[in-house]
């Protein structure tokens, strides 16, 4: 089953987020970049983004057919959604090993979320959850 | 036999037999809810077929049958009311599992099979994705074979909210991808961990603090009990199983002297030692012994061995207070805590007198950190009155009445004032 890996951290939810110092960074992109291969050699890799700092997030919804748009997240927290990862694994034990060994859960936390599949919703599936 | 007969001994098989029975089902069906319902229904129907048919040679192995009947007879109406045939495959697996539970997987001859399913209940009841009182409830609910109605007073929690506790936490399982399984090694310390936390929980729920329903938490200590023997039934290699066993064990010993006639608390050292149960003293003991000679010591078995030394007084009434002291010590390596310094400081304070533990307990109760913990100024207030200072020693035992919501212990706390001021 698919997991979905939500790295949460501070600079992410930054409102005056400082220059990050470059040697810094660069040892903090090679540990997910380490990370990103290990789940790619493992053949557990099943796609991810890093998503820009909470600072550029637009927040749109309808109601009554008017639109408000607003700046900022949809939620205003310590730790903002800073990037996700989609991973393939047999079980949530699995998984919880995986975002243990990324970095997210070491520098913020990672919140480790299946992904719905929507097959078990298929109607001869219900039937059996309702007869049970 | 006459239905009451049959029904009393149904109740003793439900709490012994459904764990196993449920464990199976689940493993074959992956369904918490069919495996718990199909179980039931064979219970009903015992109590319906056996006082005139008579009870069944192994009745824990009519019991799984009949569930694994039931069970297929809902997935076989489940299915008839499908048109379309994708799931079919997977229908026809189950059925196929479901067919091979032969009646002789509860006894004798193929217990493991059966253990092995038992033992991935627990860790699947016990898993660290779920919150701790889930894993309590859901624990107590599918081995322990606890009704909702029975956890819900025991826990002094509203039914519905139990209720939806449990219903949260199967639903987890589903969809969360927990495993139904026994972890692998490099998982086990942790996950055991977590097994025996809730067992202990049980168990204290029962033996301990808060308030409740006296029956009701008898029953949780023998069931808790129970638990610690399946446990070590099917992991006799882990000391710190055999710990958690001894420890309940040699608590549990002294239950009977813990209370006098009227109810009235009774301090360890005033207990009268004929009545704590000799056989579980022995039985413990023999556990703390077995566990200590697999040279992985660890909390459960240092705290078993300290309840050992106190039951050792048994033989000619005198507590050897220093090695208590001492195991305090490795207990407070092992797992660092501000209560075990505080028993370790009453410890020392009865191997070399309440003056020096009174100035460890001072520097515990200067940190803070145990300031609403009621067991610190009682023990406080305790070394005061043994040293003649009388009115500091009311204080302190004024600030642990304060802290208590336990009927017995509010009744010794206010005796004690009373001795003290005379009010």
């Amino acid at each position: 089953m698919r997991f979905a890996l939500l790295i949460y951290d501070e600079e992410t939810a930054n409102p005056n987020p400082a220059p990050p110092d470059p040697a810094v960074w660069g040892k903090v992109m090679e540990e997910y970049n380490a990370f990103t291969r290990a789940i790619k050699d493992a053949g557990v890799e099943a796609g991810g983004e890093a998503l820009e700092p909470n600072t550029t997030a637009t927040t749109i919804r309808i109601r009554d057919g008017q639109t408000v748009t607003t700046d900022g997240p949809y939620a205003e927290t310590k730790e903002g959604l800073g990037g996700f990862y989609l991973i393939d694994c047999e079980n949530l034990d699995e998984a919880l090993a995986w975002a243990a060994k990324c970095p997210g859960s070491w520098y913020g936390t990672v919140e480790v979320r299946p992904v719905v599949d929507f097959s078990k919703y298929a109607p001869e599936a219900a039937g059996a959850t309702a007869g049970a | 036999m006459t239905p009451a007969v049959t029904h009393e001994l149904v109740d003793r098989l439900f709490r012994e037999e459904s764990g196993r029975a449920v464990a199976t089902l689940i493993r074959v069906t992956g369904d918490f809810e069919l495996a718990e319902e199909a179980v039931q229904e064979a219970f009903i129907a015992a109590l319906e077929t056996w006082p005139e048919r008579g009870v069944p040679d192994r009745p824990g192995a009519w019991i799984t049958t009949t569930a694994r009947n039931r069970a297929l007879d809902r997935l076989r109406r489940a299915q008839r009311f499908r048109e379309k045939t994708q799931v079919i495959g997977r229908q026809a697996l189950i059925d196929e599992e479901l067919a091979a539970v032969e009646p002789g997987d509860t006894g004798p001859e193929d217990p493991m099979a059966i253990e092995d399913d038992r033992l991935r209940l627990i860790f699947t009841c016990c898993h660290p994705a779920l919150a701790p009182d889930a894993r309590v409830a859901l624990t107590l609910r599918t081995l322990g074979g606890l009704t909702t109605p029975e956890i819900a007073r025991a826990f002094l929690v509203p039914e519905p909210t139990l209720a939806q506790r449990l219903v949260r936490a199967k639903r987890k399982i589903r969809d969360a991808g927990i495993p139904y399984r026994v972890p692998p090694d490099h998982l086990l310390p942790e996950r055991l961990s977590s097994v025996l936390q809730v067992i202990y929980l049980v168990f204290n729920e029962g033996y301990g603090a808060s308030s409740g329903d006296e029956l009701i938490r008898r029953d949780l200590t023998s069931e808790a009990i129970r638990l610690g023997r399946v446990l070590v039934d099917l992991m006799p290699d882990e000391p710190e199983v055999l710990g958690l066993l001894a420890l309940m064990l040699l608590h549990d010993a002294r239950r009977d002297a813990r209370v006098d006639a009227q109810g009235e608390l009774v301090l360890l050292e005033e207990q009268d030692r004929n009545l704590w149960d000799t056989a579980m003293v022995d039985e413990g003991g023999a556990l703390v012994e077995r566990a200590m000679r697999m040279r992985r010591p660890g909390p459960y078995q240092l705290q078993a061995a300290i309840a050992a030394v106190h039951d050792a007084s048994l033989v000619d009434g005198r507590t050897d207070w220093r090695q208590i002291a001492a195991l305090y010590g490795a207990l407070a390596i092992a797992s660092p805590s501000p209560v075990v310094e505080l028993n370790r400081a009453v410890a020392i304070a009865m191997a070399d007198g309440p003056d020096v533990g009174l100035a460890l307990v001072d520097r515990i109760d200067a940190s803070g950190e145990l300031d609403g913990y009621p067991y610190l100024h009682a023990a406080r207030a305790d070394l005061l009155r043994r040293l003649g200072r009388a009115d500091e020693a009311v204080r302190a035992y004024r600030r642990a009445l304060e802290l208590t919501s336990n009927d017995t212990e509010q009744s010794f706390l206010q005796r004690r004032i009373h001795e003290l001021s005379g009010v």
